[in-house]
């Protein structure tokens, strides 16, 4: 289980905390990019062995919705969220 | 290969079982073969198996980092249905139910497939209108199952609690000829059938980069050296995106930790396979009498294989409800497992941007069951250049098409 650093409560457990997938890349203009850019928009998020930057949300907290870095093989976090958002 | 018989038996007995020989050969890698498959889990050898014995190829060599079967295929509940909604789905996964039928006499090895019968049961009202409606998908499908009563339930499983609380039993989808085999036992047979053929298992062999020249795959460079091909297999579930990446595409999955528990071994107590989707848990005995039991996935990505404790809490203590005959059971052991998930939890079977390089990939939290149907379609698709019938809904375009197998709120998935 994960102790997760909240930027407002600090530590707390995973139980109280959604997960909101890894961080991809911002959404672009459907109208603007290739048919391919907007596909992979759509359907691809990275997926690495090691670091990788990840949203989470405090839902049965405080409420906040913030980024962590957190390794994907040893579970451990990184960065505080400050740092990158 | 010496076949395994009861003449066999009593001719060991009688030399104190000194002439077994071991069931598969473990060479050195040579410098070219016709094919190359990453991956010696369930769904590698299976194709390599249908490889050599539906389209004749046989000098292929199967690449394993770790050892042989020792993933997701060692680590799974060993469950075999195929009561799908999608037409394509149910039309693979029953392709691979019916292949495990005989896979014992055609392996010439015991797989002690079982088919017990797997209920997946009802506890809303939502679950009986959905899973009724995929009672009638699979008649018009072929695919035998029914919608059964709770006294019919109870007849078929004594130790289930019907009327629990929070979650009653209000009926079940039966598939009758659904239900279990010993999953080591899959890996083990398809490796003799591969070596007995003259393919080359290649074990604790990791592939670090995949060659490429001109848009086409020209092979594969491991740390027991370069590997030539022209013919390349990517079947590693949960590593698939790892190894795409090398092969220069990327891959629409995600990467989790799915896990599973067994207890103490009990007498025997339960001769189906039952599945309680609603609260993500799914229980059968095994020959040694033991419970084995599935539980969720993991809230996020993760590559541990080991999930998260909170999560067999919540399985468990809906199972108790559902059985409280297991309220006392030890539980034995508990392990995870990497799966590959997709977003419309279907399958992928596919060419890929680099010529000659194929995936296998995305069967998430129920590869099992489609070990042998996945072979042969992904061997089909290997041997020909080109989809095969059973393959060509699983294909990467879907993604891009926008025709998704939708089975992640459709069929009852345990996940």
């Amino acid at each position: 289980m994960l102790l997760i650093n909240c930027p407002f409560c600090k530590e707390r457990n995973e139980t109280e905390f959604v997960y909101g997938g890894p961080v991809g890349v911002d959404r672009p203009d459907p109208n603007a990019v290739a048919d391919q850019e907007w596909v992979d928009f759509l359907t691809l998020v990275p997926n690495p062995t090691g670091p990788v930057f990840e949203k989470w949300w405090h839902a049965r907290g405080c409420g906040e919705w913030f980024v962590i870095c957190r390794d994907t093989v040893t579970h451990e976090i990184l960065e505080s969220p400050d740092e990158k958002s | 290969m010496r076949k395994y018989s009861v003449a066999a038996i009593v001719r060991e007995a009688l030399r104190y079982n000194a002439g077994w020989e071991r069931a598969w050969r473990s060479p050195e890698p040579k410098k070219q073969y016709d094919a190359v498959i990453i991956g010696a889990g369930g769904h590698g050898l299976a194709t390599a198996y249908y490889l050599g014995k539906n389209h004749g190829i046989k000098n292929v060599a199967i690449i394993e980092k770790g050892w042989l079967g020792g993933g997701n295929t060692g680590r799974n509940t060993t469950i075999i249905r195929s009561n799908y909604l999608q037409d394509s789905s149910a039309a693979i996964y029953e392709k691979a139910r019916s292949l495990y039928e005989t896979l014992s006499q055609e392996l010439n090895y015991n797989v002690m497939f079982s088919p017990r019968g797997v209920m997946m049961l009802a506890q809303t009202e939502h679950e009986i209108r959905g899973y009724r409606r995929t009672a009638h998908a699979n008649n018009l499908q072929g695919v035998e199952t029914e919608f059964i009563d709770p006294k019919t339930v109870k007849k078929l499983c004594p130790i289930i609690e019907l009327s629990g609380p929070r979650f009653p039993v209000l009926g079940a989808l039966w598939q009758p000829r659904g239900g279990t085999a010993r999953h080591d036992a899959v890996a083990w047979g398809y490796a003799r059938a591969c070596s007995d053929m003259g393919m080359d298992i290649i074990q604790k062999c990791e592939v670090t980069d995949i060659l490429k020249s001109n848009g086409k795959v020209v092979g594969v460079e491991t740390t027991k050296g370069v590997i030539k091909t022209h013919n390349l297999g990517i079947i590693v579930a949960g590593n698939s995106s790892i190894l795409a990446e090398k092969a220069g595409f990327r891959l629409p999955i995600e990467s989790v930790s799915l896990q599973a528990l067994v207890s103490e071994p009990v007498k025997p107590c339960m001769d189906v396979v039952v599945m309680a989707n609603t609260v993500h848990g799914y229980m059968s005995q095994s020959d040694k009498g033991e419970m084995v039991i599935g539980g969720g996935t993991d809230g996020f990505n993760n590559y541990t294989q080991r999930g998260s404790f909170h999560h067999i809490e919540e399985t468990v203590r809906a199972l108790i409800e559902t059985f409280p005959i297991i309220s006392r059971l030890k539980m034995l052991r508990q392990w995870g497992g990497v799966v590959d998930v997709t977003g419309d939890r279907s399958p992928i079977i596919s060419k890929t941007p680099l010529e000659g390089c194929f995936i296998n990939c995305g069967w998430g939290t129920g590869g099992f069951k489609a070990i042998p149907g996945s072979g042969w379609a992904m061997a089909e698709t290997m041997a020909n250049g080109s989809p095969s019938q059973l393959a060509s809904a699983f294909s990467l375009d879907r993604f891009r098409e926008g025709r998704f197998i939708d089975e992640s709120v459709a069929a009852g998935v345990a996940h």
